[in-house]
């Protein structure tokens, strides 16, 4: 039965590699990295974006992203930005949500309640361990939603940059 | 042949039963119930844990290991919510009562007409508590008592509700939801109180057990989990830990600083009492945050076991079983009381199926730990507990560096640790029939990836510092096993093994069956001997509910709640990812979703008539 599963895994995941590459844009226009300020990178219109090497190597905001993400959102969003029982897919979400779509729903938060569920998003606007690292959580899921990443824990990462300790320091107090 | 003094006693209540059902009915109006006279009538199900005692065992004997082949379904209900149901129903007289999770509506069903609904209560709360709740919004069942039901909903409200109309008799507030304290945990009514426990410690909420009148819901006493002695309701020279005194600012010497007004230390299981030594147990969660390095020492008490007075709250004994937590092994599964023989001497003992892993007999009386022996060989952060009384270390666990978060600091990855966050065991209660002598344990086979970092407090929101990942246990695929385990010696006795972890109550019967739940839907039915699968059934979705069997019109029935959630269901909606990339964290029950779907129902099993 696991070997099915697998199988069936292989199958979606051969499915999805071969739709995204054909999306060059999301909800924030094309990902594409060009320009980087110590590390930390933007896309042509100022929003932040990853940055992965020939070699596979993540640039150090994308690390940061998938592990403040998996301690602040996966007990909603499920592993790797997939969903949960009760929380969208945010891989699937970041393919509309432009970065000020997503700054605020994060900082304001969101309620969807219908007849059936009451899906509700607490607002993060004062949670530092949220808003210290929004734009790396944006990077990751941004790379995630992309598919430039796969699931878990990205393994080859660029140096953690002197600005960015700074930053982390001067904004968790 | 040593059993027999429990056999007699079993046959006294057998026949007590059938006279106390009638008994039972009429008191539902008479005021105070005797509890301690209800609970042991088979035919009911008073409390959460079915008897004070936790042991999940019911004389009923009706359906057997010769005839459970045959049982098939007599009814079903819809609770009409979709999130993760724990817990299970209570039946008092021709009555059941059941619960659902948030908005936590609770149902009371008439027996005598298939399940008709008599009343229905469904609380209006402020749904911004939703996010606030780790892991699913679950609520793990009603308490009864003083012909009212007691619910402790997801915002802190406790509200008692007449058993017969489902009127509001009184409602109060435990606590505060804005700074993450949220109700999960079953109640229990004990002579005129009722306790209640909190959740939130991944909130940093300091956790506590409080008593109210069950007449009027004032505050009778509140003993928290870390603090000042007076918080605490210690006394340092008469409340023991391993047989000695705690001393003075037990709690606060093992904290830095002001930390423990945010540690942790929640109290979201279950309670048992044992009505001759009027003591209440629990266990206290794990101390916040999930990163260790910022909090140094052995932050006491968290993930300890309390053995409190039931009238005045003061502590008997405590003993920690994880000092400085490093892993999250929340220390508050269920603590199951029988008396059974050690080293030729009847003993009234314990028993505690942790999350770390290890599996505690104690004295219930002293808090004398007998035996803490791993009861899933794949448990790695420890060698051991050190059981020599005159070690320095007596009854601390020897951690093994390299499996323990932190322990060469932060900001690094600590791979392949055995057993996962949601631990060995989690909330789902096991079971003990005293027929066979052997406790019945559900249990995940599961590891981590665990990575602790800097994390800052602010009230209301989540209080973690750390990324795990999960993923089965090294040499298969199978994420759970349901055991059966000698509390005497520490053994596992055999071992059934499951695809998915066993998140489902237990339950022992004395027609030598063990009930229990699987994730992807089944009720089965094993051979308390052997173990042997007898029955099983798919209900509509994943069982994390417990498993009960009641009486009703002189026939056994069997009921159990599924709709699949909590821990489990936040990785259903992904994907399987490949568990031996050691990647993907809850990635084993990705493939929950090729089983299961959403939704609450109670199914109902009997004997087919004859």
């Amino acid at each position: 039965m696991q070997r099915l599963l697998r199988a069936v895994f292989g199958i979606s995941v051969a499915l999805v590699i071969s739709a995204g590459a054909y999306a060059v844009t999301d909800g924030s226009g094309d990902p594409a990295a060009v320009k980087s300020d110590d590390g930390k990178w933007t896309d042509k219109d100022g929003n932040p974006t990853f940055k992965i090497q020939p070699d596979g190597t993540v640039d150090w905001y994308t690390k940061a992203g998938f592990l403040r993400y998996s301690s602040e959102c996966l007990r909603c969003h499920g592993p790797d930005g997939m969903g949960s029982t009760y929380a969208p897919a945010l891989i699937e979400s970041m393919k509309h949500l432009s970065y000020t779509d997503f700054y605020g729903i994060v900082a304001g938060g969101k309620k969807d309640i219908s007849a059936s569920q009451e899906l509700v998003m607490p607002a993060n606007g004062t949670n530092k361990n949220v808003m210290c690292y929004i734009d790396a959580i944006y990077v990751y899921l941004r790379a995630r939603g992309d598919d430039a990443i796969g699931r878990g824990r990205p393994d080859k990462v660029a140096a953690k940059p002197d600005s960015y300790s700074k930053a982390e320091d001067q904004c968790m107090g | 042949m040593r059993r027999r003094p429990t056999e007699v006693r079993l046959l006294a209540g057998t026949l007590l039963a059938s006279g106390l059902m009638i008994a039972a009915a009429a008191a539902q109006t008479a005021g105070n119930d005797d509890l301690v006279e209800m609970q042991a009538n088979a035919a009911n199900v008073v409390m959460p844990t079915i008897t004070y005692d936790a042991q999940r065992y019911s004389k009923l004997d009706q359906i057997t290991t010769q005839n459970v082949g045959k049982m098939q379904v007599a009814w079903t209900f819809s609770t009409g919510v979709l999130r993760g149901h724990e817990g299970a129903p209570l039946v008092i007289g021709n009555v059941m009562y059941v619960h659902a999770p948030f908005p936590n509506t609770v149902f009371a069903l008439d027996l005598d007409h298939d399940g008709m609904i008599l009343w229905k209560y469904e609380p209006k709360q402020d749904p911004s508590v939703i996010p606030v709740m780790c892991c699913d919004t679950v609520n793990r069942g009603v308490a009864y008592g003083d012909g009212k039901i007691f619910l402790h909903q997801a915002d802190t409200t406790l509200v008692a509700l007449d058993a017969k109309s489902g009127k509001v008799v009184w409602s109060i507030k435990t606590g505060d939801p804005g700074k993450g304290e949220t109700g999960t945990g079953a109640p229990m009514v004990v002579k005129d109180k009722v306790f209640v426990g909190v959740s939130g410690g991944e909130f940093g909420v300091r956790g506590w057990i409080t008593a109210y009148s069950i007449a009027d819901g004032k505050q009778v006493w509140r003993g928290y989990s870390e603090g000042p002695d007076s918080d605490l309701l210690v006394d340092p020279q008469k409340t023991t830990s391993l047989g000695k005194p705690i001393g003075a600012d037990s709690s606060l010497k093992t904290w830095q600083g002001d930390q423990w007004k945010i540690g942790g230390g929640d109290t979201w299981g279950w309670l048992s009492y044992d009505p001759k030594l009027n003591l209440v147990y629990y266990g206290s969660g794990n101390p916040s945050t999930w990163n260790p390095v910022q909090r140094p020492g052995d932050n006491k008490w968290s993930m300890t076991i309390w053995a409190r007075d039931a009238d005045t709250g003061m502590a008997k004994w405590v003993y920690q079983m994880t000092p400085h937590d490093q892993w999250d092994y929340d220390g508050v599964n269920e603590m199951i009381l029988a008396d059974q023989t050690i080293n030729g001497q009847e003993v009234p003992i314990l028993v505690h199926f942790d999350r770390n892993g290890l599996g505690y007999t104690l004295n219930r009386a002293t808090g004398e730990l007998l035996v803490a022996q791993k009861f899933d060989p794949a448990v790695n952060w420890t060698t051991g507990v050190d059981m020599n009384k005159s070690s320095p270390n007596y009854g601390r666990p020897a951690v093994v560096d390299k499996f323990a978060p932190g322990s060469a600091g932060e900001d690094k990855n600590y791979q392949g640790i055995c057993p996962a966050a949601l631990g060995s065991k989690d909330e789902q209660p096991a079971a003990y029939s005293p027929d066979t002598g052997l406790f019945y344990v559900p249990t995940n086979h599961v590891c981590m990836d665990y990575e602790p970092f800097r994390v800052s407090y602010t009230a209301g929101q989540p209080y973690v510092g750390a990324t795990l990942a999960m993923f089965p246990a090294p040499g298969g695929n199978d994420m759970g096993n349901f055991i059966a385990w000698d509390a005497r010696t520490g053994k596992i006795v055999w071992s059934d093994p499951e695809q998915f972890s066993v998140w489902s109550g237990a339950l022992a019967t004395k027609g030598g069956l063990v009930f229990y739940g699987t994730l992807e839907g089944y009720l089965k039915a094993v051979d308390a001997k052997t173990g042997k699968e007898l029955y099983k059934f798919k209900t509509p979705s994943g069982i994390i509910g417990n498993v009960m069997t009641y009486e009703h019109a002189g026939k056994q029935y069997v009921a159990v709640l599924s709709g699949v959630g909590g821990w489990a269901g936040i990785g259903l909606a992904a994907g399987l990812t490949d568990p031996h990339a050691g990647l993907g964290a809850v990635g084993g029950y990705a493939g929950l979703n090729n089983y299961t779907a959403l939704g609450g129902t109670l199914t109902v099993f009997m004997l087919p008539p004859s």
